[in-house]
């Protein structure tokens, strides 16, 4: 196995082995058993939505700016059907799964005939329209969300209150997300991936091969679709929460930086960049504290008093989206390969 | 009947307000190809700007005139330092390094100016209304929104189709590498391009201030509509971006004025106003797509 | 004898049989094409036409719109007038890939490779293409024998086979032309279209492209643009000479060669009368 393989293997047991050595990581103090495995259950989701949008972005080179309106497709789906009683998570998910799949199907259909700049404007005009919708759904929260009071019932197989709900919960997203990057491993490399990445790669090429792209990419957008929408339905449950900012189109940035940072168009990138953007997020502010900390006794060993006060020094580290959003111009300009690019070359394209 | 002509004026003023917005977004995507998500916080930066400036010389007028060349010489920097390496990029490229942009424009606003939005007062001579008729009462303030919008709008359209720059400007539109041949610093005019696009930013920015209040992030769901603008006139057109902000200014306007009482008729008074906006928004998107399905470059897309 | 049509009605040739040759169809027939760009006439009026199993040279000054013609022909372009007519099927509006499907393959004139995958690769997708829809989700297509084996055939028929491994982006140029033939040929195409095939070879690779091309020569039908007068005439069955977007002769070669017409529009002015 190549050494990006191996990385990734290790990676993907110690996510999958979290619950069994959380508790030691509580005993010893470094983190909240509870709080690990609610953030990583976040990270497993969010990993799942962003492999699906690797799908068209990494291998088929379809810039989508609207693919958290999947997310949002699927959790209302949740969301609302638990708001009127079908708290069957036999009926929910496949709701979800459908409605997401119905909507690329329909936002694909009208999108993938345009170019360039144009696709990415109308992707992201699309999803603010749903997001519109889900703002002016007075009955069900409007801009304020929706609680959701009870998790997706699986005819009581997972247990959806009690001490045994966060760990279970985690281990079936982490199944799922295993099952998913099974999927998409499968479909890139089988014809219908090739004729994809071909598109990707030169499209007048393919069409002079007599492969008409359009209904490949729209059946991959789909299928992206379906995925993202499946993550949805998880996030619903996970936070027992949902609302139209979850769509917005910020969130579909969210999502681009996190393929675009593990690593475009490798199968394991989008996990590496899911983990990457959610731990920065929750520990960026720390790290920073602690590097100023350090910057700050420095300089004051230098300056004596003039080097101010810790208390200030420190809190510049609220502003951490400053050195996240110049982390991230940085990786676009230097570092364009992302995260999986890091522990080798693949040898294929 | 008042009340229409007088939503139909708000509908002209959030036009040209759009219109300066997405003119420097058109300009900047149709000259340098590039896809600029922060030109919202630069619309942002225009209001922060002008309150700062407000509060200082406790006047409004002056603080507009002082953010304007402050927004010039903020492009100029972003421009320099960042900007300009990404022209060679895809637009993947530059819709992330932007969207980093605007994570480093939002907290530095917090940082500098806190967290709590700013309110910009006004003159009392702006503050009264105008007589536009004698029975035709209309906020002065607004009314003088329209008056610069129209009088920048046809500075632009002097610019661009009667001055040398704007000769350069329509060339590079069409073939930036053949003007370069030719001896025109195209590096200078890119520069010049982006912060003129900065300069139109900031002032609808600040013209918008008085009206919306100023706040961290409000450039950002107002972008959307400018690029909405921008995509139904065609990239890169100028003419397009008009037309198409004032379409897109008068739904939005007469949409939420005029559908709450239609839909108050059949809907809860709550429900009806909380979907009315939305109801608006919906109707440009779908303008948007409509216009796509038509014309995949927009009504008077330069490029095939 | 003269077969060489008269001025303003070239291209329409009798349908009566060559001596001591098969009787052949016309596999493409195009019938007054039209193509503006702006104030400009690419393609003005332009008919044309090509017989099953021959090698049809389109040869013809810069800017006669030689590959403008490929462009529709191939269904890249949208010709503004005329009709094109293929195995007695009016294409003139079917798109690209459609065009391919029926058996209308082209090569570029500026290379064209997908050059993130391997020479095999390529190929292989060719043969994926020929083979029907791409509907295949769960087989993974690089170990798919019936698609590499002909793939390998095709790129060894080419004298590829040896760099079948190396990304497309590796090879030479000459290379990635002799690719770009290969998957043409992988598309089992009833005519070939040529974008200048030996653009920008040196003359090794020219000798070796020439030779390819007379081998295929009777076994596939090819509509053929070239500068190389060498190689048009050592492998045309007949030439068109295009001249402003129109066709102003067809015939054999000797024809051409003789057609005063020709000489001073086109080889005429390099002897300078």
């Amino acid at each position: 196995m190549t050494w990006r393989g191996r990385i990734a293997a290790i990676v993907l047991v110690l996510l999958g082995l979290l619950p069994w050595y959380a508790p030691w990581l509580d005993a010893a103090g470094v983190i909240s058993q509870k709080f690990a495995l609610t953030l990583m259950t976040r990270v497993l989701i969010l990993a799942i939505a962003a492999v699906s949008l690797n799908l068209i972005l990494g291998y088929g080179g379809i810039v989508s700016f609207g693919h958290a309106v999947y997310i949002g497709l699927g959790g209302y789906a949740v969301g609302i059907l638990a708001h009127h009683g079908f708290t069957s998570g036999f009926l929910q998910f496949p709701v979800a799964i459908g409605l997401s799949a119905l909507f690329a199907l329909a936002i694909g259909a009208l999108s993938l005939r345009t170019r360039g700049v144009y696709f990415i404007m109308i992707t992201l005009a699309f999803a603010q329209l749903v997001y519109y919708v889900g703002v002016g759904l007075e009955p069900y929260g409007g801009d304020d969300g929706l609680t959701i009071n009870r998790r997706s019932d699986f005819a009581g197989l997972l247990p959806t209150r009690g001490p045994d709900k966060t760990t279970a919960f985690y281990i079936v997203c982490f199944v799922v997300l295993v099952l998913v990057l099974g999927l998409v491993h499968r479909l890139v490399n089988s014809r219908f991936g090739m004729a994809l990445r071909g598109a990707k790669s030169n499209e007048p090429r393919m069409q002079a091969l007599g492969i008409s792209t359009f209904r490949y990419r729209l059946t991959a957008f789909v299928i992206a679709g379906a995925i993202c929408g499946l993550a949805g339905a998880l996030l619903a449950n996970h936070t027992e929460f949902i609302s139209p900012a979850m769509m917005h189109w910020t969130r579909s940035g969210d999502l681009i930086v996190m393929v675009v940072l593990g690593g475009m168009g490798s199968l394991f990138g989008p996990v590496y960049g899911a983990v990457a953007f959610l731990l920065l997020e929750e520990f960026l502010p720390g790290l920073l504290k602690i590097g100023l900390t350090w910057l700050h006794d420095g300089v004051a060993a230098v300056l004596g008093p003039g080097a101010g006060a810790l208390e200030s020094w420190l809190r510049l580290a609220e502003y951490w989206q400053i050195a996240l959003g110049a982390i991230l111009i940085l990786v676009v300009l230097y570092a364009r390969g992302g995260i999986d690019s890091l522990f080798g070359r693949s040898r294929h394209g | 009947m008042t009340l229409l002509i007088e939503q139909t004026l708000n509908g002209i003023q959030l036009g040209l307000l759009m219109f300066l917005l997405a003119a420097g977004l058109t300009l900047v995507f149709g000259i340098m190809d590039l896809v600029n998500l922060a030109h919202g916080s630069l619309y942002m930066f225009g209001a922060y700007f002008c309150a700062s400036f407000t509060a200082w010389t406790d006047s409004f007028v002056l603080g507009a005139l002082l953010a304007l060349p402050a927004a010039l010489l903020l492009g100029v920097v972003v421009e320099v330092i960042v900007v300009r390496k990404l022209y060679r990029r895809d637009h993947l490229d530059h819709v992330l390094a932007t969207f980093g942009l605007i994570l480093i424009a939002n907290d530095m606003v917090r940082l500098v100016w806190g967290p709590d939005g700013r309110r910009i007062p006004l003159p009392a001579w702006l503050n009264q209304p105008i007589f536009l008729t004698p029975d035709l009462p209309y906020p002065t303030y607004r009314f003088a929104v329209i008056v610069v919008g129209a009088a920048v709008a046809l500075f632009l359209y002097w610019l661009v189709t009667r001055t040398r720059t704007g000769m350069w400007i329509r060339a590079g539109a069409s073939n930036r590498t053949m003007i370069g041949a030719l001896g025109i610093n195209v590096e200078a005019l890119f520069t010049l391009v982006f912060g003129l696009g900065a300069v139109l930013a900031a002032l609808a920015g600040l013209m918008a201030a008085p009206i919306v209040t100023v706040s961290i992030g409000m450039g950002d769901n107002i972008l959307i509509l400018a690029f909405v603008i921008i995509v139904i006139g065609g990239i890169g057109s100028i003419k397009g971006a008009f037309i198409a902000a004032m379409i897109v200014g008068m739904i939005d306007t007469l949409g939420r004025a005029l559908l709450p009482d239609l839909l108050k008729s059949f809907l809860s008074v709550t429900a009806a106003n909380t979907a009315a906006p939305a109801l608006s928004s919906m109707a440009i998107y779908l303008l948007m797509a409509g216009v796509l399905v038509w014309r995949p470059t927009g009504l008077f897309g330069a490029r095939g | 004898m003269a077969e060489v049509s008269p001025p303003g009605s070239a291209g329409v040739s009798p349908a009566h049989e060559r001596a001591g040759g098969p009787r052949s169809q016309d596999i493409l027939k195009v019938e007054g094409l039209v193509k503006r760009f702006g104030g400009l006439v690419a393609t003005d009026g332009l008919s044309l036409d090509v017989r099953e199993g021959e090698v049809h040279a389109l040869i013809g000054p810069n800017g006669a719109g030689k590959t403008t013609l490929i462009a529709q022909l191939s269904g890249f372009l949208r010709s503004d007038a005329g009709r094109i007519e293929f195995a007695g099927r009016d294409i003139t509006l079917l798109p690209a890939a459609a065009r391919v499907r029926l058996g209308l393959a082209r090569s570029f004139q500026i290379t064209s490779v997908l050059r993130d995958f391997t020479a095999l690769d390529n190929v292989a997708l060719a043969e994926q293409a020929r083979q029907g829809h791409s509907f295949r989700f769960w087989r993974p297509a690089r170990a798919d024998r019936s698609l590499r084996g002909p793939a390998g055939a095709a790129l060894d028929a080419v004298g590829l086979a040896h760099r079948a491994d190396d990304p497309a982006a590796s090879l030479s140029h000459g290379e990635q032309r002799q690719l770009e033939v290969a998957m043409a040929l992988a598309c089992d195409p009833r005519l070939l279209l040529l974008d200048e095939p030996m653009a920008g070879m040196g003359p090794e690779e020219s000798a070796r492209m020439v030779d390819l091309l007379r081998s295929l020569r009777g076994q596939r039908t090819m509509l053929l643009i070239e500068h190389d007068m060498d190689a048009v005439f050592a492998l045309a069955d007949r030439i068109t000479v295009l001249v402003y977007g129109r066709a102003i002769a067809t015939g054999t070669p000797a024809e051409i060669r003789a057609n005063p017409e020709v000489r001073t529009a086109y080889l005429g002015e390099a002897e300078g009368g």
